[in-house]
Protein backbone atom coordinates (compact mmCIF):
# COMPACT_ATOMS: atom_id res chain seq x y z
CA UNK A 1 0.00 0.00 0.00
CA UNK A 2 1.58 3.28 -1.04
CA UNK A 3 1.14 6.58 0.75
CA UNK A 4 -1.67 7.74 -1.51
CA UNK A 5 -3.72 4.63 -0.88
CA UNK A 6 -3.08 5.02 2.83
CA UNK A 7 -4.37 8.60 2.70
CA UNK A 8 -7.43 7.49 0.75
CA UNK A 9 -8.36 4.78 3.25
CA UNK A 10 -7.62 7.13 6.14
CA UNK A 11 -9.99 9.82 4.85
CA UNK A 12 -12.56 7.28 3.67
CA UNK A 13 -12.66 5.71 7.13
CA UNK A 14 -13.24 9.14 8.68
CA UNK A 15 -16.00 9.95 6.17
CA UNK A 16 -17.86 6.71 6.84
CA UNK A 17 -17.32 6.89 10.59
CA UNK A 18 -18.45 10.50 10.84
CA UNK A 19 -21.48 9.86 8.62
CA UNK A 20 -22.56 6.94 10.80
CA UNK A 21 -21.95 8.96 13.96
CA UNK A 22 -23.95 11.85 12.51
CA UNK A 23 -27.16 9.82 12.32
CA UNK A 24 -26.62 7.88 15.56
CA UNK A 25 -25.55 10.50 18.14
CA UNK A 26 -28.30 11.87 20.33
CA UNK A 27 -27.15 15.47 20.64
CA UNK A 28 -28.23 17.51 17.58
CA UNK A 29 -25.23 19.85 17.85
CA UNK A 30 -22.84 16.89 17.86
CA UNK A 31 -24.68 15.49 14.84
CA UNK A 32 -24.21 18.78 12.97
CA UNK A 33 -20.51 18.82 13.86
CA UNK A 34 -20.10 15.25 12.60
CA UNK A 35 -21.73 16.36 9.35
CA UNK A 36 -19.12 19.12 9.13
CA UNK A 37 -16.39 16.53 9.60
CA UNK A 38 -17.95 14.39 6.85
CA UNK A 39 -17.98 17.34 4.43
CA UNK A 40 -14.43 18.27 5.26
CA UNK A 41 -12.99 14.82 4.72
CA UNK A 42 -15.05 14.40 1.54
CA UNK A 43 -13.38 17.59 0.33
CA UNK A 44 -10.01 16.00 1.09
CA UNK A 45 -11.02 12.96 -0.99
CA UNK A 46 -12.06 15.18 -3.90
CA UNK A 47 -8.74 16.98 -3.77
CA UNK A 48 -7.05 13.58 -3.97
CA UNK A 49 -9.09 13.00 -7.16
CA UNK A 50 -7.45 16.15 -8.63
CA UNK A 51 -10.75 18.03 -8.33
CA UNK A 52 -9.31 20.74 -6.11
CA UNK A 53 -11.84 23.37 -7.15
CA UNK A 54 -14.78 21.21 -6.09
CA UNK A 55 -13.03 20.22 -2.89
CA UNK A 56 -12.24 23.78 -1.87
CA UNK A 57 -15.70 25.02 -2.83
CA UNK A 58 -17.26 22.23 -0.78
CA UNK A 59 -15.36 23.54 2.24
CA UNK A 60 -16.11 27.17 1.38
CA UNK A 61 -19.85 26.77 0.80
CA UNK A 62 -20.97 23.83 2.90
CA UNK A 63 -18.52 23.93 5.79
CA UNK A 64 -17.98 27.68 5.85
CA UNK A 65 -21.51 28.94 5.30
CA UNK A 66 -24.32 26.37 5.18
CA UNK A 67 -23.29 24.36 8.23
CA UNK A 68 -22.54 27.50 10.23
CA UNK A 69 -26.14 28.63 9.73
CA UNK A 70 -27.31 25.10 10.47
CA UNK A 71 -25.41 25.08 13.76
CA UNK A 72 -26.74 28.56 14.45
CA UNK A 73 -30.31 27.27 14.25
CA UNK A 74 -29.67 23.95 16.02
CA UNK A 75 -27.99 25.70 18.96
CA UNK A 76 -30.99 27.94 19.53
CA UNK A 77 -33.64 25.22 19.14
CA UNK A 78 -34.86 23.40 22.19
CA UNK A 79 -35.40 19.99 20.64
CA UNK A 80 -37.57 17.62 22.60
CA UNK A 81 -35.83 14.29 22.08
CA UNK A 82 -38.46 12.11 23.74
CA UNK A 83 -41.15 13.40 21.43
CA UNK A 84 -38.93 12.82 18.43
CA UNK A 85 -38.34 9.19 19.44
CA UNK A 86 -42.08 8.50 19.74
CA UNK A 87 -43.32 5.81 17.38
CA UNK A 88 -39.83 4.56 16.60
CA UNK A 89 -40.94 0.91 16.50
CA UNK A 90 -44.05 1.74 14.48
CA UNK A 91 -42.09 3.44 11.68
CA UNK A 92 -39.17 1.00 11.80
CA UNK A 93 -40.45 -1.40 9.06
CA UNK A 94 -41.08 1.51 6.65
CA UNK A 95 -37.65 2.92 7.41
CA UNK A 96 -35.94 -0.41 6.79
CA UNK A 97 -37.84 -0.80 3.51
CA UNK A 98 -36.73 2.63 2.28
CA UNK A 99 -33.15 1.97 3.39
CA UNK A 100 -33.01 -1.39 1.60
CA UNK A 101 -34.51 0.11 -1.57
CA UNK A 102 -31.98 2.96 -1.59
CA UNK A 103 -29.07 0.62 -0.91
CA UNK A 104 -30.16 -1.62 -3.78
CA UNK A 105 -30.48 1.23 -6.24
CA UNK A 106 -27.16 2.72 -5.24
CA UNK A 107 -25.29 -0.56 -5.39
CA UNK A 108 -26.80 -1.27 -8.83
CA UNK A 109 -25.51 2.07 -10.11
CA UNK A 110 -22.12 1.67 -8.47
CA UNK A 111 -21.60 -1.89 -9.70
CA UNK A 112 -22.87 -1.24 -13.24
CA UNK A 113 -21.40 2.14 -14.05
CA UNK A 114 -18.45 2.77 -11.83
CA UNK A 115 -16.37 -0.14 -12.98
CA UNK A 116 -14.00 2.04 -14.96
CA UNK A 117 -10.24 2.04 -14.96
CA UNK A 118 -8.51 4.83 -13.12
CA UNK A 119 -8.35 7.89 -15.39
CA UNK A 120 -5.00 9.02 -16.62
CA UNK A 121 -3.18 11.29 -14.23
CA UNK A 122 -3.30 14.96 -15.27
CA UNK A 123 -0.12 16.86 -16.02
CA UNK A 124 1.47 19.02 -13.32
CA UNK A 125 0.29 22.26 -14.94
CA UNK A 126 -3.32 21.08 -15.13
CA UNK A 127 -5.67 23.47 -13.38
CA UNK A 128 -8.97 21.95 -12.37
CA UNK A 129 -10.42 25.42 -11.72
CA UNK A 130 -9.60 26.59 -15.23
CA UNK A 131 -10.89 23.40 -16.86
CA UNK A 132 -14.20 23.63 -14.99
CA UNK A 133 -14.55 27.31 -15.79
CA UNK A 134 -13.94 26.73 -19.49
CA UNK A 135 -16.50 23.96 -19.76
CA UNK A 136 -19.10 25.84 -17.66
CA UNK A 137 -18.90 29.02 -19.72
CA UNK A 138 -18.72 27.40 -23.15
CA UNK A 139 -20.45 24.07 -23.47
CA UNK A 140 -22.85 24.41 -20.53
CA UNK A 141 -23.36 28.16 -20.52
CA UNK A 142 -27.17 28.06 -20.90
CA UNK A 143 -27.82 25.41 -18.22
CA UNK A 144 -25.45 27.34 -15.97
CA UNK A 145 -27.21 30.66 -16.52
CA UNK A 146 -30.64 29.08 -16.11
CA UNK A 147 -29.57 27.51 -12.82
CA UNK A 148 -28.32 30.92 -11.67
CA UNK A 149 -31.65 32.56 -12.54
CA UNK A 150 -33.59 29.82 -10.73
CA UNK A 151 -31.45 30.38 -7.64
CA UNK A 152 -32.07 34.13 -7.87
CA UNK A 153 -35.82 33.53 -8.07
CA UNK A 154 -35.57 31.26 -5.03
CA UNK A 155 -33.70 33.95 -3.07
CA UNK A 156 -36.26 36.61 -3.96
CA UNK A 157 -39.13 34.26 -3.13
CA UNK A 158 -37.63 33.36 0.25
CA UNK A 159 -37.13 37.03 1.11
CA UNK A 160 -40.61 37.98 -0.10
CA UNK A 161 -42.19 35.18 1.95
CA UNK A 162 -40.46 36.12 5.18
CA UNK A 163 -40.45 39.89 4.84
CA UNK A 164 -43.17 41.48 6.90
CA UNK A 165 -43.44 44.97 8.23
CA UNK A 166 -44.47 44.75 11.83
CA UNK A 167 -46.25 47.89 12.94
CA UNK A 168 -44.91 49.44 16.09
CA UNK A 169 -41.29 48.29 15.91
CA UNK A 170 -38.86 50.90 17.10
CA UNK A 171 -36.08 50.04 14.65
CA UNK A 172 -34.25 53.17 13.53
CA UNK A 173 -33.33 53.92 9.96
CA UNK A 174 -29.70 55.10 10.04
CA UNK A 175 -30.17 57.14 6.86
CA UNK A 176 -32.86 59.19 8.60
CA UNK A 177 -30.64 59.58 11.64
CA UNK A 178 -27.81 60.96 9.54
CA UNK A 179 -30.07 63.43 7.76
CA UNK A 180 -31.29 65.05 10.96
CA UNK A 181 -30.71 68.80 11.04
CA UNK A 182 -30.92 71.28 13.87
CA UNK A 183 -34.01 72.90 12.37
CA UNK A 184 -35.96 69.65 12.56
CA UNK A 185 -35.25 69.12 16.24
CA UNK A 186 -34.86 72.46 18.02
CA UNK A 187 -37.37 75.29 18.03
CA UNK A 188 -35.95 78.67 18.94
CA UNK A 189 -38.38 80.66 21.00
CA UNK A 190 -38.09 84.37 21.63
CA UNK A 191 -39.20 85.25 25.09
CA UNK A 192 -38.67 88.06 27.44
CA UNK A 193 -36.38 87.53 30.37
CA UNK A 194 -38.32 87.10 33.55
CA UNK A 195 -36.55 89.60 35.73
CA UNK A 196 -37.78 90.57 39.14
CA UNK A 197 -40.26 93.36 38.82
CA UNK B 1 30.63 27.28 2.52
CA UNK B 2 27.40 28.34 0.78
CA UNK B 3 27.68 25.34 -1.55
CA UNK B 4 27.97 23.03 1.45
CA UNK B 5 24.81 24.52 2.95
CA UNK B 6 22.93 24.12 -0.34
CA UNK B 7 24.16 20.53 -0.67
CA UNK B 8 23.08 19.77 2.89
CA UNK B 9 19.64 21.30 2.16
CA UNK B 10 19.17 19.31 -1.07
CA UNK B 11 20.23 16.16 0.76
CA UNK B 12 17.47 16.50 3.34
CA UNK B 13 14.30 14.44 2.85
CA UNK B 14 11.38 16.43 1.42
CA UNK B 15 9.42 16.13 4.64
CA UNK B 16 12.30 17.70 6.56
CA UNK B 17 12.55 20.53 4.02
CA UNK B 18 8.82 21.27 4.33
CA UNK B 19 8.99 21.12 8.11
CA UNK B 20 11.88 23.59 8.13
CA UNK B 21 9.96 25.94 5.86
CA UNK B 22 6.86 25.71 8.07
CA UNK B 23 8.98 26.52 11.11
CA UNK B 24 10.51 29.46 9.29
CA UNK B 25 7.01 30.82 8.63
CA UNK B 26 5.27 30.01 11.91
CA UNK B 27 8.00 31.01 14.37
CA UNK B 28 8.36 34.61 13.10
CA UNK B 29 4.57 34.75 12.80
CA UNK B 30 4.12 33.84 16.46
CA UNK B 31 6.75 36.41 17.42
CA UNK B 32 4.94 38.98 15.28
CA UNK B 33 1.67 38.09 17.02
CA UNK B 34 3.28 38.56 20.45
CA UNK B 35 4.68 41.94 19.47
CA UNK B 36 1.43 43.00 17.79
CA UNK B 37 -0.23 42.79 21.20
CA UNK B 38 2.59 44.98 22.57
CA UNK B 39 2.28 47.39 19.62
CA UNK B 40 -1.46 47.56 20.11
CA UNK B 41 -1.15 48.57 23.74
CA UNK B 42 1.58 51.09 22.95
CA UNK B 43 -0.15 52.61 19.91
CA UNK B 44 -3.50 52.93 21.62
CA UNK B 45 -1.72 54.21 24.70
CA UNK B 46 -0.05 57.04 22.80
CA UNK B 47 -3.28 57.81 20.93
CA UNK B 48 -4.98 58.25 24.29
CA UNK B 49 -2.04 60.25 25.70
CA UNK B 50 -0.90 57.43 27.99
CA UNK B 51 2.41 55.60 28.10
CA UNK B 52 1.25 52.02 27.66
CA UNK B 53 3.27 49.10 29.07
CA UNK B 54 6.71 50.31 30.18
CA UNK B 55 7.71 48.25 33.23
CA UNK B 56 8.94 44.85 31.98
CA UNK B 57 12.29 45.19 30.23
CA UNK B 58 13.57 48.34 28.54
CA UNK B 59 10.57 50.43 27.41
CA UNK B 60 8.34 47.44 28.15
CA UNK B 61 9.77 45.31 25.35
CA UNK B 62 9.53 42.12 27.37
CA UNK B 63 5.86 42.65 28.22
CA UNK B 64 4.52 40.05 25.70
CA UNK B 65 6.95 37.44 27.07
CA UNK B 66 5.79 38.14 30.60
CA UNK B 67 2.15 37.89 29.51
CA UNK B 68 2.80 34.58 27.76
CA UNK B 69 4.55 33.14 30.83
CA UNK B 70 1.71 34.27 33.05
CA UNK B 71 -0.93 32.67 30.81
CA UNK B 72 1.11 29.46 30.48
CA UNK B 73 1.26 28.95 34.23
CA UNK B 74 -2.43 29.62 34.85
CA UNK B 75 -4.94 26.85 35.27
CA UNK B 76 -7.37 26.06 32.44
CA UNK B 77 -10.74 25.99 34.18
CA UNK B 78 -13.48 23.76 32.81
CA UNK B 79 -16.96 25.13 33.54
CA UNK B 80 -19.48 22.74 35.10
CA UNK B 81 -21.50 20.79 32.53
CA UNK B 82 -19.30 22.13 29.76
CA UNK B 83 -18.65 19.76 26.92
CA UNK B 84 -15.05 18.87 27.78
CA UNK B 85 -13.84 17.72 24.36
CA UNK B 86 -15.44 20.53 22.35
CA UNK B 87 -14.45 23.10 24.96
CA UNK B 88 -10.79 22.19 24.61
CA UNK B 89 -10.75 21.69 20.83
CA UNK B 90 -12.42 25.06 20.08
CA UNK B 91 -9.24 27.19 20.47
CA UNK B 92 -7.39 24.72 18.25
CA UNK B 93 -10.09 25.06 15.59
CA UNK B 94 -9.74 28.84 15.83
CA UNK B 95 -5.98 28.96 15.34
CA UNK B 96 -5.63 26.13 12.79
CA UNK B 97 -7.04 28.02 9.76
CA UNK B 98 -5.28 31.23 10.83
CA UNK B 99 -1.92 29.44 10.56
CA UNK B 100 -2.70 27.10 7.66
CA UNK B 101 -3.66 29.99 5.37
CA UNK B 102 -0.03 31.21 5.48
CA UNK B 103 1.01 28.19 3.41
CA UNK B 104 0.10 29.95 0.16
CA UNK B 105 1.25 33.48 1.00
CA UNK B 106 4.22 34.52 -1.19
CA UNK B 107 6.67 36.66 0.77
CA UNK B 108 8.83 37.39 -2.24
CA UNK B 109 8.97 36.25 -5.86
CA UNK B 110 8.89 32.47 -5.48
CA UNK B 111 9.28 32.56 -1.69
CA UNK B 112 6.17 30.55 -0.88
CA UNK B 113 5.57 27.26 0.89
CA UNK B 114 2.88 25.87 -1.44
CA UNK B 115 2.65 27.50 -4.87
CA UNK B 116 -0.82 26.19 -5.73
CA UNK B 117 -3.15 27.29 -8.51
CA UNK B 118 -6.25 27.87 -6.42
CA UNK B 119 -4.47 29.83 -3.66
CA UNK B 120 -7.11 32.55 -3.33
CA UNK B 121 -9.92 29.99 -3.05
CA UNK B 122 -7.87 28.05 -0.51
CA UNK B 123 -7.50 31.17 1.64
CA UNK B 124 -11.23 31.95 1.39
CA UNK B 125 -12.13 28.39 2.37
CA UNK B 126 -9.76 28.36 5.33
CA UNK B 127 -10.73 31.75 6.70
CA UNK B 128 -14.37 30.70 6.47
CA UNK B 129 -13.56 27.82 8.83
CA UNK B 130 -12.25 30.10 11.56
CA UNK B 131 -15.81 30.77 12.70
CA UNK B 132 -16.12 27.20 14.01
CA UNK B 133 -13.67 27.94 16.81
CA UNK B 134 -15.91 30.79 17.95
CA UNK B 135 -19.22 28.92 17.60
CA UNK B 136 -18.02 25.74 19.29
CA UNK B 137 -16.38 27.72 22.09
CA UNK B 138 -19.61 29.60 22.70
CA UNK B 139 -21.77 26.50 22.69
CA UNK B 140 -19.46 24.19 24.66
CA UNK B 141 -18.95 26.75 27.45
CA UNK B 142 -22.49 26.20 28.75
CA UNK B 143 -22.84 29.91 29.39
CA UNK B 144 -25.45 32.40 28.20
CA UNK B 145 -22.99 35.16 27.40
CA UNK B 146 -20.70 32.84 25.49
CA UNK B 147 -23.60 31.51 23.43
CA UNK B 148 -24.81 35.04 22.65
CA UNK B 149 -21.32 36.02 21.54
CA UNK B 150 -21.03 32.92 19.38
CA UNK B 151 -24.39 33.56 17.69
CA UNK B 152 -23.55 37.20 16.99
CA UNK B 153 -20.20 36.26 15.59
CA UNK B 154 -21.58 33.47 13.40
CA UNK B 155 -24.13 35.79 11.77
CA UNK B 156 -21.57 38.56 11.34
CA UNK B 157 -18.81 36.42 9.84
CA UNK B 158 -21.12 34.64 7.42
CA UNK B 159 -22.52 38.00 6.22
CA UNK B 160 -19.16 39.69 5.71
CA UNK B 161 -17.66 36.65 4.04
CA UNK B 162 -19.92 37.27 1.05
CA UNK B 163 -18.74 40.86 0.61
CA UNK B 164 -15.14 39.74 1.08
CA UNK B 165 -15.53 36.91 -1.43
CA UNK B 166 -16.95 39.31 -4.03
CA UNK B 167 -14.08 41.75 -3.45
CA UNK B 168 -11.61 38.92 -4.06
CA UNK B 169 -13.52 37.89 -7.21
CA UNK B 170 -12.81 41.37 -8.53
CA UNK B 171 -9.10 40.88 -7.91
CA UNK B 172 -8.98 37.55 -9.68
CA UNK B 173 -10.92 38.98 -12.64
CA UNK B 174 -8.40 41.80 -12.95
CA UNK B 175 -5.40 39.50 -12.56
CA UNK B 176 -6.79 36.53 -14.49
CA UNK B 177 -5.38 34.09 -11.97
CA UNK B 178 -6.09 32.54 -8.58
CA UNK B 179 -2.41 32.12 -7.74
CA UNK B 180 -1.23 34.82 -5.32
CA UNK B 181 2.21 35.06 -6.94
CA UNK B 182 0.65 35.58 -10.37
CA UNK B 183 -1.70 38.21 -8.92
CA UNK B 184 1.28 40.20 -7.60
CA UNK B 185 3.21 39.74 -10.86
CA UNK B 186 0.16 41.09 -12.74
CA UNK B 187 0.52 44.34 -10.79
CA UNK B 188 3.96 45.19 -12.18
CA UNK B 189 4.17 48.62 -13.72
CA UNK B 190 5.95 51.95 -13.47
CA UNK B 191 6.12 52.89 -9.79
CA UNK B 192 2.71 52.31 -8.14
CA UNK B 193 0.57 52.66 -11.28
CA UNK B 194 0.16 48.92 -11.82
CA UNK B 195 -1.19 48.18 -8.38
CA UNK B 196 -4.76 46.97 -8.28
CA UNK B 197 -5.80 49.44 -5.64
CA UNK B 198 -6.36 52.15 -8.28
CA UNK B 199 -8.81 50.32 -10.59
CA UNK B 200 -10.29 48.40 -7.63
CA UNK B 201 -10.36 51.10 -4.93
CA UNK B 202 -13.98 50.33 -4.01
CA UNK B 203 -13.29 46.65 -3.70
CA UNK B 204 -10.22 47.36 -1.59
CA UNK B 205 -12.27 49.39 0.88
CA UNK B 206 -14.94 46.68 1.01
CA UNK B 207 -12.25 44.03 1.46
CA UNK B 208 -10.56 45.83 4.30
CA UNK B 209 -13.80 46.68 6.11
CA UNK B 210 -14.97 43.07 5.85
CA UNK B 211 -11.51 41.95 6.93
CA UNK B 212 -11.87 43.97 10.12
CA UNK B 213 -15.33 42.46 10.63
CA UNK B 214 -14.14 38.91 9.91
CA UNK B 215 -11.46 39.11 12.57
CA UNK B 216 -13.96 40.41 15.13
CA UNK B 217 -11.94 43.56 15.70
CA UNK B 218 -13.26 46.92 16.82
CA UNK B 219 -15.49 48.57 15.62
CA UNK B 220 -17.09 45.20 14.72
CA UNK B 221 -16.19 43.34 17.93
CA UNK B 222 -19.75 42.51 18.98
CA UNK B 223 -18.68 38.87 19.48
CA UNK B 224 -16.69 40.04 22.47
CA UNK B 225 -18.56 43.23 23.32
CA UNK B 226 -17.21 43.48 26.85
CA UNK B 227 -19.66 46.18 27.90
CA UNK B 228 -22.64 44.09 26.77
CA UNK B 229 -21.85 40.39 27.16
CA UNK B 230 -18.72 40.40 29.38
CA UNK B 231 -16.23 38.85 26.94
CA UNK B 232 -18.47 37.05 24.48
CA UNK B 233 -17.53 33.62 23.26
CA UNK B 234 -14.35 33.24 25.35
CA UNK B 235 -15.80 34.40 28.66
CA UNK B 236 -15.30 30.96 30.27
CA UNK B 237 -11.76 30.45 28.98
CA UNK B 238 -8.67 30.94 31.08
CA UNK B 239 -4.94 30.39 30.87
CA UNK B 240 -3.46 29.04 27.67
CA UNK B 241 -6.84 28.14 26.10
CA UNK B 242 -7.73 31.83 26.30
CA UNK B 243 -4.32 32.82 24.96
CA UNK B 244 -4.77 30.57 21.91
CA UNK B 245 -7.94 32.49 20.98
CA UNK B 246 -5.93 35.67 21.20
CA UNK B 247 -3.15 34.21 19.06
CA UNK B 248 -5.74 33.21 16.47
CA UNK B 249 -7.27 36.68 16.40
CA UNK B 250 -3.92 38.41 15.91
CA UNK B 251 -2.68 35.83 13.39
CA UNK B 252 -5.88 36.48 11.42
CA UNK B 253 -5.29 40.24 11.59
CA UNK B 254 -1.78 39.83 10.22
CA UNK B 255 -3.14 37.55 7.49
CA UNK B 256 -5.78 40.08 6.43
CA UNK B 257 -3.14 42.85 6.39
CA UNK B 258 -0.75 40.67 4.36
CA UNK B 259 -3.50 39.81 1.88
CA UNK B 260 -4.42 43.48 1.50
CA UNK B 261 -0.78 44.18 0.67
CA UNK B 262 -0.57 41.25 -1.78
CA UNK B 263 -3.87 41.66 -3.60
CA UNK B 264 -4.19 45.42 -3.84
CA UNK B 265 -0.87 47.06 -3.00
CA UNK B 266 1.57 45.07 -5.09
CA UNK B 267 2.95 42.67 -2.46
CA UNK B 268 6.72 42.58 -2.71
CA UNK B 269 6.83 45.10 -5.60
CA UNK B 270 8.72 48.29 -4.88
CA UNK B 271 7.00 51.66 -5.39
CA UNK B 272 10.24 52.79 -7.05
CA UNK B 273 10.09 50.01 -9.67
CA UNK B 274 10.82 51.38 -13.15
CA UNK B 275 11.83 54.78 -11.76
CA UNK B 276 15.42 54.15 -10.70
CA UNK B 277 18.00 52.96 -13.22
CA UNK B 278 19.80 49.62 -13.17
CA UNK B 279 23.02 51.25 -11.98
CA UNK B 280 21.33 52.51 -8.81
CA UNK B 281 19.89 49.04 -8.15
CA UNK B 282 23.42 47.65 -8.24
CA UNK B 283 24.50 49.85 -5.28
CA UNK B 284 24.81 47.48 -2.28
CA UNK B 285 22.33 48.62 0.40
CA UNK B 286 20.42 51.37 -1.38
CA UNK B 287 19.78 49.22 -4.45
CA UNK B 288 18.47 46.39 -2.34
CA UNK B 289 16.19 48.78 -0.51
CA UNK B 290 14.81 50.43 -3.64
CA UNK B 291 14.35 47.17 -5.54
CA UNK B 292 11.51 44.67 -5.16
CA UNK B 293 11.76 42.44 -2.14
CA UNK B 294 10.31 41.01 1.02
CA UNK B 295 10.92 44.25 2.94
CA UNK B 296 8.28 46.07 0.88
CA UNK B 297 5.80 43.28 1.58
CA UNK B 298 6.55 43.46 5.30
CA UNK B 299 6.30 47.27 5.38
CA UNK B 300 2.93 47.25 3.61
CA UNK B 301 1.67 44.52 5.94
CA UNK B 302 2.86 46.48 8.97
CA UNK B 303 1.01 49.58 7.75
CA UNK B 304 -2.31 47.73 7.40
CA UNK B 305 -1.75 46.07 10.74
CA UNK B 306 -1.29 49.54 12.20
CA UNK B 307 -4.64 50.51 10.63
CA UNK B 308 -6.33 47.76 12.66
CA UNK B 309 -4.99 49.31 15.87
CA UNK B 310 -5.84 52.81 14.63
CA UNK B 311 -9.47 51.81 13.96
CA UNK B 312 -9.76 50.34 17.42
CA UNK B 313 -8.61 53.58 19.03
CA UNK B 314 -10.82 55.70 16.77
CA UNK B 315 -14.26 54.17 16.25
CA UNK B 316 -16.95 53.30 18.77
CA UNK B 317 -18.52 49.86 18.45
CA UNK B 318 -21.23 49.39 15.83
CA UNK B 319 -24.70 48.49 16.96
CA UNK B 320 -25.60 44.95 15.94
CA UNK B 321 -28.39 45.71 13.45
CA UNK B 322 -26.25 48.39 11.83
CA UNK B 323 -23.44 45.89 11.31
CA UNK B 324 -25.87 43.69 9.41
CA UNK B 325 -27.16 46.67 7.43
CA UNK B 326 -23.64 47.74 6.47
CA UNK B 327 -22.71 44.25 5.35
CA UNK B 328 -25.79 43.35 3.35
CA UNK B 329 -27.15 46.67 2.13
CA UNK B 330 -23.99 48.69 1.56
CA UNK B 331 -20.92 46.54 1.00
CA UNK B 332 -22.47 43.77 -1.12
CA UNK B 333 -24.24 46.14 -3.59
CA UNK B 334 -20.99 48.13 -3.94
CA UNK B 335 -19.06 44.97 -4.83
CA UNK B 336 -21.76 43.83 -7.28
CA UNK B 337 -21.71 47.11 -9.19
CA UNK B 338 -17.91 47.18 -9.20
CA UNK B 339 -17.74 43.57 -10.42
CA UNK B 340 -20.10 44.44 -13.27
CA UNK B 341 -17.83 47.32 -14.21
CA UNK B 342 -14.75 45.10 -14.22
CA UNK B 343 -16.63 42.49 -16.23
CA UNK B 344 -17.48 45.07 -18.90
CA UNK B 345 -13.89 46.35 -18.91
CA UNK B 346 -12.46 42.84 -19.30
CA UNK B 347 -14.99 41.94 -22.01
CA UNK B 348 -14.13 45.05 -24.02
CA UNK B 349 -10.42 44.43 -23.55
CA UNK B 350 -10.10 47.82 -21.88
CA UNK B 351 -7.67 46.91 -19.14
CA UNK B 352 -5.38 49.85 -18.43
CA UNK B 353 -3.96 47.99 -15.41
CA UNK B 354 -2.45 45.34 -17.70
CA UNK B 355 0.90 46.79 -18.69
Amino acid sequence: MNFEAFLFYFFAAIVVGAAVAMITVRNPVHAALFLVLTFFTSAALWIMLEAEFLGIVLVLVYVGAVMVLFLFVVMMLDINLTRMREGFMRFLPVGILVAVAMATVMSLVVVRHFRVDAPERAAADYSNTEALGRILYTEYVYPFEIAAVILLVAIIAAIALTLRRRPGTKAIDPAKQVRVSREGRVRMVDMKSEGKS
Amino acid sequence: MIEAVINFWEGLPVVMQIMTKITLIVAPLMLAVAYTTYAERKVIGYMQVRLGPNRVGPRGWLQPIADALKLLTKEVILPTNANRFLFLIAPVLAIMPALAAWAVVPFDDGMVLADINAALLYILALTSMGVYGVIIAGWASNSKYALLGALRSAAQIVSYEIAMGFALVGVLMAAGSLNLGDIVRAQQGVSVTGWFVWPLIGLFLVYFISGVAETNRAPFDVAEGESEIVAGFHVEYSGMAFAVFFLAEYANMILIAALAALLFWGGWLSPFGGLVSESVLAVPVLGWFLGDGIHWFLMKTAFFLFCFLWFRATFPRYRYDQIMRLGWKVLIPVTLVWLFGIGVAVALGWQPWVV
